[in-house]
């Protein structure tokens, strides 16, 4: 029963981090050496959520989510009403919610190198995607390192969002910080004590083995 | 090779246009801001500004034509070696070599070749972090090469080294010059690198070409700033033709006269190049008797130029009819004046010093 959230929390927050290193380097990418002049308002509407109040993105996921919004049209192909209240709408949320925390170190390590390695790879006869993939990418690892772990935890952590869009549904929308309010309104300390224990061991040892990684890969960088 | 560029970069207009051989060291030579590096970018593909570029019948930009970089057939060493920090030494030399050699490019620069050539065996699976600046632009030059380049470019490869280093590094590329056949177009400030290494001059300034030619011709024009600074001089090549080993002197053959020097420069036989300082060049009417310089050679003067109002350089040539190679002398107008000098006249050129350039030269 306690294992259920637990999984389920994970689930989301592995998935959410695949999506935004999948998304989020083509973005950062693109954030790190276009010269268009509205690109810092493309990286604005991605940073949002780190001022917006979760239940502020929350709403609006609700109503883009929901059955009158694209997202009940987008349920509708497979025959469900709406997104909302959903394992995938939670994701959509989730994805959303945690992408500052995933593009913004994948840009910082993008823009770190500068233009200079790229102009020798290219005077070496690697094509674009030749140097992105052998020399960009390789060079970016710390920030991309950066951006998973805190892409996962951000998620893991995440309860104001949670609350809006994917309610309180075992095994579908129940995750980790939702079941611990649900223990604690119930009066079950035990799991409640057991489930916030654990959150706050993994947010100790993920922040550590960041600090420790950064440290190791930036000597290497140097 | 033959190129025009041509357009803006903020408030900095370039319009250059200049041909240079298919073979040698082309430099392009100016001061700090004059448009060099923007040229070799150019060149590169790096930047792009309308204009022309062919090496021999290969046109790499023409009009709306753009090779983009990676398709041109280039080596590239920047100013600082710019190696990629995440692989090894060896990584980074093979790096253009898996590109082109493993695409069926063929191999006329191999590994071991280069290896030995920049003398960084030892280094090979050290990580470039671990290197010095010296070590570092080996490298890097060393990997540019390993790109099989049909046009090697170098910008101002020496100029992020300290004295040490750089005397570290020129033997190495005196010795490309040598073994290799590539072409390579050369960006410097630096007037003394450029006289040991280049054969052609492109003298750039404000982003204009204001003469072109081999290194030796331009040296030699009154009218050329590079005739204007302190260190003006020209670089001659030699011959050992014999030796006095009784006072240490070596005899060297130039077009229309005859060295000493101090030192022991080699067999007979033997290519060498020297360096005649402006200063050290004084001009007399009479072959001086008594007179401590031991070399004195007929000559004509060819031309002169005010410099100020205290000094005229003169151009003039050796040998009585005045067809032999070419100096600088650089003298007061005073004596200009009082010794009634002009062009054409037939003086003796009294050299002072000799620097030797470098140990091996082919003879042009």
């Amino acid at each position: 029963m306690i294992w259920q959230p637990i999984l389920l929390t994970l689930q989301l927050a592995a998935l959410t981090t695949v999506i935004l290193l999948l998304l989020g380097t083509p973005l950062a990418w693109w954030l790190a050496r276009s010269q268009a002049w509205w690109k810092e308002a493309v990286a604005t509407v991605v940073a949002l959520p780190l001022v917006l109040p979760p239940t502020v993105l929350g709403f609006y996921l609700l109503m883009l989510l929901g059955p009158d919004g694209p997202g009940g049209w987008l349920a509708s192909l497979w025959g469900a009403r709406s997104l909302a209240f959903t394992f995938e709408g939670l994701l959509i949320g989730s994805v959303l919610f945690s992408m500052p925390f995933v593009v913004q170190p994948i840009r910082n390590a993008f823009e770190a190198f500068g233009d200079r390695p790229l102009e020798a790879a290219a005077t070496l006869r690697a094509s674009p995607l030749d140097s992105f993939l052998t020399v960009a990418l390789p060079l970016a690892r710390s920030g991309f390192l950066t951006g998973a772990v805190l892409g996962f935890a951000h998620t893991v952590g995440e309860f104001g969002v949670v609350l809006m869009i994917g309610g309180n549904i075992p095994g579908k929308t129940r995750v980790l910080s939702v079941a611990i309010l649900d223990y604690v309104e119930t009066l079950q300390w035990t799991e409640a004590h057991l489930l916030s224990a654990g959150m706050l061991v993994f947010s100790f040892i993920v922040i550590l083995t960041m600090m420790t990684l950064e440290k190791r890969v930036g000597r290497v960088k140097r | 090779m033959e190129a025009r560029f041509r357009g803006r970069l903020g408030a900095f207009a370039i319009d250059v246009a200049f041909e240079a051989p298919g073979r040698g060291v082309t430099a392009l030579f100016g001061p700090s801001g004059c448009g060099k590096t923007t040229v070799l970018r150019c060149v590169a593909g790096l930047q792009r500004l309308d204009g022309r570029f062919a090496l021999g019948g290969d046109v790499w930009q023409d009009g709306g034509r753009f090779r983009p970089v990676h398709k041109r057939p280039i080596g590239y060493v920047f100013q600082e070696a710019n190696l990629f920090a995440h692989m090894s030494v060896r990584a980074n030399l093979l790096y253009g070599h898996r590109r082109t050699v493993g695409r069926g490019v063929p191999e006329t620069i191999r590994e071991g070749e280069v290896v030995e050539l920049l003398g960084i065996g030892r280094l090979l699976d050290r990580s470039p972090q671990n290197l010095s600046g010296g070590e570092r632009q080996r490298v890097a030059i060393g990997r540019a090469l390993l790109a099989q380049p049909r046009l090697l470019l170098m910008d101002e490869p020496l100029a992020a080294l300290d004295r040490f280093s750089k005397d570290e590094i020129l033997p190495y590329l005196e010795r490309l010059h040598e073994v290799l056949s590539v072409p390579v177009l050369y960006v410097s400030h630096d007037i003394a690198e450029v006289e040991r290494l280049a054969d052609h001059l492109v003298l750039l300034r404000d982003g204009r070409v204001v003469a072109s030619g081999p290194v030796q011709e331009l040296q030699a024009d009154p009218a050329l700033p590079i005739a204007r600074m302190p260190e003006a001089g020209v670089t001659l090549p030699a011959v050992v033709q014999g030796h006095e080993p009784a006072y240490g002197l070596t005899t060297l053959d130039l077009a229309g006269g005859r060295l000493q020097v101090p030192g022991d420069l080699g067999p007979v036989g033997a290519g060498r190049r020297v360096r005649i300082a402006a200063t050290d060049v004084s001009l007399a009417r009479q072959p001086s008797a008594g007179s401590t310089i031991l070399n004195v050679m007929p000559a004509r003067i060819v031309a002169a130029e005010p410099q100020d109002a205290v000094q005229v350089m003169a151009v003039v040539a050796l040998g009585e009819d005045g067809q032999g190679a070419r100096m600088l002398a650089r003298v007061t107008r005073k004596s200009w004046e009082m010794l009634g000098l002009a062009p054409g006249q037939p003086v003796f050129a009294q050299v002072k010093g000799v620097a030797l350039v470098s140990k091996e030269v082919a003879g042009d």
